[in-house]
This record gives C-alpha cells, sequence and structure tokens, in this order.
C-alpha cells in the first residue's frame, strides 16, 4: 500500500501559541484511519491544519506533493474532502444546491449528475428534502448532506470530523454503514476524528491516539481495541 | 389624474434606477456586510466614462457596453487592491477606507472631467412612445433596461453554477473553500458585477439630473432607502423598495411636501423602517436548526 498522506513534524493553533505539536502520521491509501481523543484533545485542530483552514507548520505531503504551502481551496482540489465540525451546511440554500456545490471543482458535468443519484441512493432522507432549504434539515440529515456534498468531489482523501456527533445510535450506524461502503466500493481513503471510540475502531485498519495535543499511541485498530489503557479511557470497558 | 398617472410613471422609471443602484448595495453587503458607501460615486465616475466615449464620437450602444466591461473591470480593480487588505479589519476602518473611496473618485472625476454640468445623452427617442402623454420614451426605457437587467441578474444567480459559487461564498466562506470555491475572486467578482449594475443606474439617471461629480449623492440616498425598505440582505426587496421608494418621492414630492424637501422623504424612510421593521418588508429571518 502506498502513503497517500504524510504529515510530518505538524504543529498549529489559534492565534499565537499551538494546540497541536509535532504531529507525524502516515495515512495509507484505501486506508480508513481513526484518531481518537477526548474533549479538547486537539483532533478538530488537527483536521483543520491538514487543510489548511488555520496556519500550520511542518510538512505536508499529499499524493507526493507538498501541499503545506496551498491555499485550502487548492488542496480541496486536488481531492481531500473535508466534512467540517459543525457540519458547514450553507443553510440558506437548498439541498440539492448544496450537493452540487459539492462538485463546483469537477469539470465533469454529466457524471455529476450520476453522482447526485448516487448519493440520494445512498441517502433517500436527502432527495426527499432536495429543494429544502438546508438549514431547516435535522441534525442526522445535515450530517448525512455534509458527507454527500463532500462524496461530491469525488475525493481520494476523506476528512471526517466527528461524523456521529449529536446524532441518534440509528442515524450514527447508518452513516457507518455508508462510510464503509465508500471505502471499500470507491476505494476512498478515510481519516476519521471521533469520540466514539468503539465506532470508529470497528471501523478503522489504523488508529493514532491523540491527548492534550500530542500523538502517543499509534497502533493497528484491531491492536488499539485490546489495549487496556484504551480499554479503560476510551471505550468504557 | 393625468398628471397623477404621469408622476407615477415617473416615478417607476426614478424607482427602476435606485432599484438597480441598490441591487449593487445589496450585492456587496451580502457577501461582506459592508454597506458600500462609495457605489454611487463607481457609478458616477462609469457614466462619466461613458460620456468619454460618446464624446469621442462613439456610438451611445457601443459605448453603453464598453463601460459595463469598464465598470466591472474598476469594480474588481478596487476590491483586489482597496478592500482585500482590509478584509478583516474591524468595520469602521471598512467605513472609513469606503468613504475615502468615495472622496477620492469624487474629486477625481472632479479633477480630471471639471465640475461644470454636463448633459448626458438618452439612446431613447425625445418625442413620446406611442403618442402616449404620462410618459417619456427615456422612463420607458429606462424601466425596460432595468427590468432586463433584473431578469437577467436573477437567471444568472439562480441557474448557473458561478452564480450559485458566488450565493454560497457570500452565505459561507469557510464551507465555500472546503468545496474548492475560490473565495476570493468570488468577492473581485461581486464587486464587478456591483459596480456594473451601478454604471447602468448612473447611464440611465444622468439624462435626467445632468452628468456632475455629485449626481449621485441624492440617488445613492434614496438608494439606500430602498435597500432598507426592501431589506438589506433581499435583493428582490431591493428591486421592490426601489419602486415605492421612485413612487413616493414623486408623488409625495408633487402633491404633498414639494420638490425642496423629496430628499427627505428617503431620510424619513430610512430612519421608519430601522425603528419598525429592521429586517425590512423581505428582509429574512433565517431559519435554522442548530
Amino acid at each position: 500500500m502506498n502513503v497517500l498522506l504524510t504529515v510530518k513534524n505538524m504543529c498549529a493553533g489559534y492565534g499565537q501559541g499551538h494546540v497541536i505539536h509535532d504531529i507525524n502520521m502516515d495515512i495509507m491509501e484505501g486506508s480508513v484511519t481513526a484518531l481518537l481523543g477526548s474533549n479538547g484533545a486537539g483532533k478538530t485542530t488537527t483536521l483543520r491544519a491538514l487543510t489548511r483552514m488555520i496556519s500550520m507548520s511542518g510538512e505536508l505531503h499529499f499524493n507526493g506533493q507538498r501541499i503545506d504551502t496551498l491555499a485550502t481551496e487548492e488542496i480541496v482540489r486536488l481531492g481531500v474532502a473535508h466534512v467540517p465540525d459543525g457540519r458547514g451546511t450553507f443553510t440558506g440554500l437548498t439541498t440539492e444546491e448544496n450537493l452540487r456545490l459539492g462538485a463546483y471543482s469537477r469539470n465533469d458535468k454529466p457524471s455529476q449528475q450520476q453522482d447526485l443519484e448516487k448519493m440520494y441512493g445512498y441517502f433517500p432522507k436527502l432527495r426527499e428534502r432536495k429543494l429544502q432549504q438546508a438549514g431547516t434539515l435535522s441534525g442526522g440529515e445535515q450530517q448525512m448532506l455534509a458527507i454527500a456534498r463532500a462524496l461530491m468531489l469525488r475525493p481520494r482523501l476523506l476528512l471526517l470530523d466527528e461524523p456521529s456527533f449529536g446524532l441518534a445510535p440509528l442515524v450514527v450506524q447508518e452513516i457507518f454503514d455508508i462510510m464503509r461502503t465508500v471505502n471499500q466500493l470507491e476505494k476512498v481513503t478515510i481519516l476519521l476524528v471521533e469520540q466514539n471510540a468503539a465506532m470508529a475502531l470497528n471501523l478503522a485498519d489504523h488508529a493514532y491516539l491523540l491527548e492534550t495535543g500530542r500523538l502517543v499511541k499509534s497502533a493497528a485498530a484491531d491492536v488499539m481495541k485490546q489495549d487496556e489503557s484504551i480499554r479503560r479511557s476510551y471505550l468504557g470497558a | 389624474m393625468e398628471t397623477f398617472l404621469h408622476q407615477i410613471m415617473a416615478g417607476i422609471a426614478t424607482g427602476g434606477i435606485y432599484a438597480s443602484l441598490a441591487l449593487a448595495l445589496v450585492m456587496i453587503y451580502q457577501s461582506t456586510h459592508h454597506i458600500n458607501f462609495a457605489q454611487g460615486e463607481i457609478a458616477m465616475f462609469a457614466t462619466y466614462l461613458a460620456w468619454s466615449l460618446i464624446n469621442a464620437g462613439v456610438s451611445y450602444w457601443i459605448a453603453f457596453f464598453s463601460t459595463l466591461v469598464l465598470s466591472f473591470l474598476l469594480g474588481a480593480l478596487i476590491q483586489r487592491i482597496i478592500i482585500k487588505p482590509v478584509e478583516r479589519a474591524p468595520v469602521l476602518n471598512v467605513v472609513v477606507v469606503f468613504i475615502g473611496l468615495l472622496v477620492i473618485l469624487n474629486s477625481l472625476a472632479g479633477w480630471i472631467f471639471s465640475y461644470t454640468i454636463k448633459p448626458f445623452p438618452s439612446p431613447f427617442p425625445k418625442e413620446p412612445p406611442f403618442g402616449w402623454s404620462i410618459i417619456s420614451s427615456h422612463e420607458l426605457g429606462s424601466i425596460g433596461v432595468t427590468l432586463v437587467l433584473l431578469v437577467l441578474l436573477f437567471l444568472f444567480f439562480r441557474f448557473t453554477t458561478l452564480g450559485l459559487a458566488m450565493r454560497a461564498a457570500a452565505q459561507n466562506p469557510d464551507s465555500s473553500r472546503l468545496v474548492g470555491i475560490r473565495v476570493s475572486r468570488m468577492l473581485a467578482l461581486g464587486w464587478g458585477m456591483a459596480a456594473m449594475i451601478g454604471s447602468i443606474a448612473g447611464m440611465m439617471i444622468a439624462p435626467v439630473v445632468f452628468l456632475e461629480p455629485n449626481m449621485m449623492s441624492g440617488v445613492l440616498l434614496y438608494a439606500f432607502a430602498a435597500a432598507l425598505v426592501g431589506g438589506i440582505d433581499s435583493p428582490l426587496g431591493a428591486v421592490i423598495g426601489g419602486f415605492i421608494v421612485g413612487i413616493l418621492e414623486n408623488v409625495l414630492g408633487a402633491y404633498l411636501i414639494g420638490t425642496e424637501l423629496k430628499l427627505s422623504v428617503a431620510l424619513v424612510l430610512i430612519v421608519s423602517v430601522l425603528t419598525f421593521k429592521p429586517a425590512g418588508l423581505f428582509g429574512k429571518n433565517l431559519v435554522t436548526r442548530v
């Protein structure tokens, strides 16, 4: 397997002072990687730094190309889709307009229509809501919309920030099932930030543990699941 | 009765011009949450460009469309060079920059073209249309131009991908970057389009108020009133507000308060809207679930 994204000595934060320190990661092509950690550990900050939504230092190599000097929109155009914390819904636009925007930087008009149909296949709820103002969708629907919008890019790498946050268990299950499908059928590499460690480890191949802004553990997901301290602190078992 | 009808028609004609300028204000407000106080002066300057072209012997419609292109470039350049550096500055800084821009453009126009009042041609015939007495050809023509402009803008924002991207960038810049929209470019585009719309308003009002560096100051005030009456974040509201203000101004000016006090109609409207219905007629309270 190739390395799709390499992160070297990444530091980042808001204003002055860093929230995350010296992060080193390798994300394998085709894999699902989970980034675990408790509240405030720096998980969201890490994802934001990866698409340069905040200022960062260190090196990022995506598919062999340095991307740490590029602007967010240019990184996205290389095929990195980011489902942000808070879902980033365009609340004043309709559901379908939100989805079309996901494919904005692609040049292949005809296949966009196919992809739209595919998203409605994954998330039938979104088809029912397609002409509705997206701000009026429920939390679960907006999360589905955020993921579908990201997939409309046909990304190579999908960054997901707490897709389970605030959602009913059934909806969470549905979303995780779709992420598995997307990973296996469409070969999209996924980096998943989660507080719900049990769900994340079931899906992931590899996992990193973040504590107070530093990576403290890196292991295959199966190994992580068996780790005593992880079980106690994050799996509640 | 006939004079009353004529007042209404004249009100609709000037209302269309206020509507265009109000629309330009709304466009910039939606994407940056700033009121561009220099919008009127940009329009005035563009009208001088049109006048120069016409004076150089260019035919009216070629000058008209060249001015659209030039004012688009002027607006986009102003955004790139002057506005971009203060994008993240506090609102008062931005207001000062806008006022500076207003004064600079105003003086620049006076310096280059002098302060003497100049006639500006109308592209429409002198005699009334179809022998009607209630409306002049220029009034009817400028209503037509406004309506065509509005329809084109509606189609652009509603049905093109670029229009959708501009709406997205105005609403949610962060999410827009995450779908690959070059937000800063969209802002320059928005400024260019606003300047272009404003220049149409300038070229349509100039035959009525004559061309001089201060010609847009009153018009801008009416356009503010129009944008506020309609709701500062609603393009449709700006347009309807423009027609309302135009008609009110004319009818009240003719029958109630006289032409000298006409401008106070705009001020009274601004104050009453801000006091009683700050969102305006069509300003929407967005429904969101949190």
